[in-house]
């Protein structure tokens, strides 16, 4: 008998997942960017993630193959865009986002949820903090102390991002394996 | 004796190392970034971008409309007749001034006819509403709608009800991008309404109001005086509203005054703004330089041969 698969745990390092869907990739990166661009202000844009970097964070320590390097200095590219900001900015922080996760992913999965969030608020800080190096070069004036607190809020929605990415590649629970 | 190899057989290989894609999407961007920052190349690639990223950026929009329009379904019948008192009491206010004006104008008219001076900038003007503010913690920029048809420029000023609040920096097809004047560095050239004094207020980045530089500390300018435009740059018109002097710190030991100033115009607030186009053409700009140069030139072959 087949149990309902668990929403907010991530698959054990042992587990063996499918395959993801190179068409749920797509659509969940795209999500993200839609995410990213929602037209907020104040607080709520404040407190908002940064969704994109979240999403392609998962999916380079899930599928590095798939989702590399290119692929989020593309994305990144896109949100220069999205955000009208300095032309290549998120695409440099995307990029070194990526090859951290690829870098650190074997021992990210390694640990509980909670424990992968707090090593991915550094991987997030660190993201933000090169925008902030490359802004402040180029002569921008130092971002509101709020800046910080999307790294952290990206790492409190980590659990959920997992569970909900992880979703269609977690196999049915047998009540024998159980 | 051979070793096992290091490397993976041929079919398992990857392509390059993460390490040397890293590099190379790296240096990219930071040619991209040294680009744009320097010398602005890339608007066409970013005009490009935006097109591609337009359907996904007005399907962002959705959401907040639909909950707006529900909202505004059951504002209550209470605010509603209060808006409408208030706005009726507006009109009659206005329409007094309204009234006045013409006769004003004529008389303004035949004054500077009298004076020999050009007549006022008769801007057209455009309405647009805002559809989000900039995400980009390092600047202050907003973002408006704009009618496909709509001739709005790069430079444009941009009003509110109350004064200034920003410059049109880029246009996309379907929205524009307004640099506010709170933004670090955004200059307005500005005069004193009180005194005439004349200075630019440059804004000063997110949460510091704009202030006024290179002002001697004996300059005519009290706290609470009013800046308006002085429309010396052809950019905004002369007149318009700009901020109140907030602070002023004089010490005789500094080059400079210190002054601060708080925007008139809800330059975070507004939801309905109006871009003032160019209509007034400048006089061309003189080519005294050039015409130097060649003087200059000249008059050393000149003294040469001689």
């Amino acid at each position: 008998m087949a149990l309902p698969k668990p929403l907010l745990s991530a698959a054990r390092p042992e587990e063996i997942l499918r395959p993801s869907r190179p068409w749920f990739v797509v659509l969940t990166l795209v999500l993200a960017l839609f995410a990213n661009l929602l037209p907020l202000s104040g607080t709520a844009l404040a407190l908002r993630p940064d969704f994109l970097a979240l999403v392609l964070l998962y999916w380079c320590i899930q599928e590095p193959r798939f989702v590399g390097v290119g692929t989020a200095w593309c994305v990144g590219l896109l949100m220069d865009v999205g955000d009208a900001t300095l032309f290549g900015q998120h695409a440099l922080a995307y990029a070194v986002l990526a090859y951290a996760a690829e870098y650190f992913r074997r021992r990210v999965l390694r640990f509980p949820l909670w424990q992968q969030a707090a090593q991915v608020a550094v991987l997030l800080a660190l993201c933000a903090g090169l925008v902030v190096l490359v802004r402040v070069v180029g002569g921008a004036p130092l971002p509101r102390w709020t800046y910080a607190v999307p790294p952290l809020s990206g790492a409190l929605l980590w659990p959920l991002v997992t569970g909900i990415l992880q979703w269609p590649q977690r196999p049915a629970r047998s009540s024998v394996e159980l | 004796m051979r070793h096992v190899p290091v490397e993976p057989p041929a079919f398992f290989h990857r392509g390059p190392s993460p390490l040397a894609r890293l590099a190379f999407f790296g240096l990219i961007s930071i040619a991209l970034l040294f680009l744009d920052t320097r010398y602005r190349y890339l608007e066409n690639m970013r005009h490009l971008a935006a097109i591609v990223l337009y359907p996904l950026q007005r399907a962002a929009q959705v959401p907040g409309e639909a909950l707006g329009y529900v909202g505004s379904y059951f504002a209550s019948q209470r605010a509603l007749s209060d808006e409408n008192a208030s706005l009726k009491r507006q009109l009659v206010e206005q329409s007094i001034v309204a009234r006045a004006l013409p006769e004003t104008q004529d008389e303004n008219t035949r004054l500077k006819a009298l004076l020999g001076v050009r007549a006022r900038y008769g801007a057209a003007a455009t309405a647009v509403e805002v559809l989000y503010t900039g995400r980009d913690a390092f600047t202050q920029k907003l973002f408006v709608s704009k009618d496909g048809d709509a001739d709005l420029k790069a430079g444009e000023a941009v009003v509110d009800v109350e004064g200034v609040v920003g410059q049109v920096t880029r246009v996309f097809p379907y929205m524009v991008e307004v640099t506010l004047i709170t933004d670090k560095d955004q200059a307005v050239p500005v005069k004193v309404q009180r005194s005439g004094v004349r200075s630019v207020l440059f804004g000063s980045g997110a949460g510091h109001d704009p202030e006024l530089r290179f002002m001697a500390p004996n300059a005519d300018i009290q706290v609470g005086d009013r800046l308006v435009t002085s429309g010396i740059d052809g950019t905004y018109p002369p007149g318009l509203a700009v901020a109140r002097v907030a602070t002023l710190e004089r010490d005789t030991g500094q080059m400079f005054a210190r002054i601060t100033a708080t925007p008139l115009a809800g330059v975070d607030r507004s939801r309905h703004l109006l871009v003032l186009s160019q209509a007034a053409a400048l006089p061309p700009r003189p080519e005294a330089p050039a015409d130097a140069d060649a003087a200059k030139k000249s008059g050393r072959a000149k003294g040469r041969r001689g």
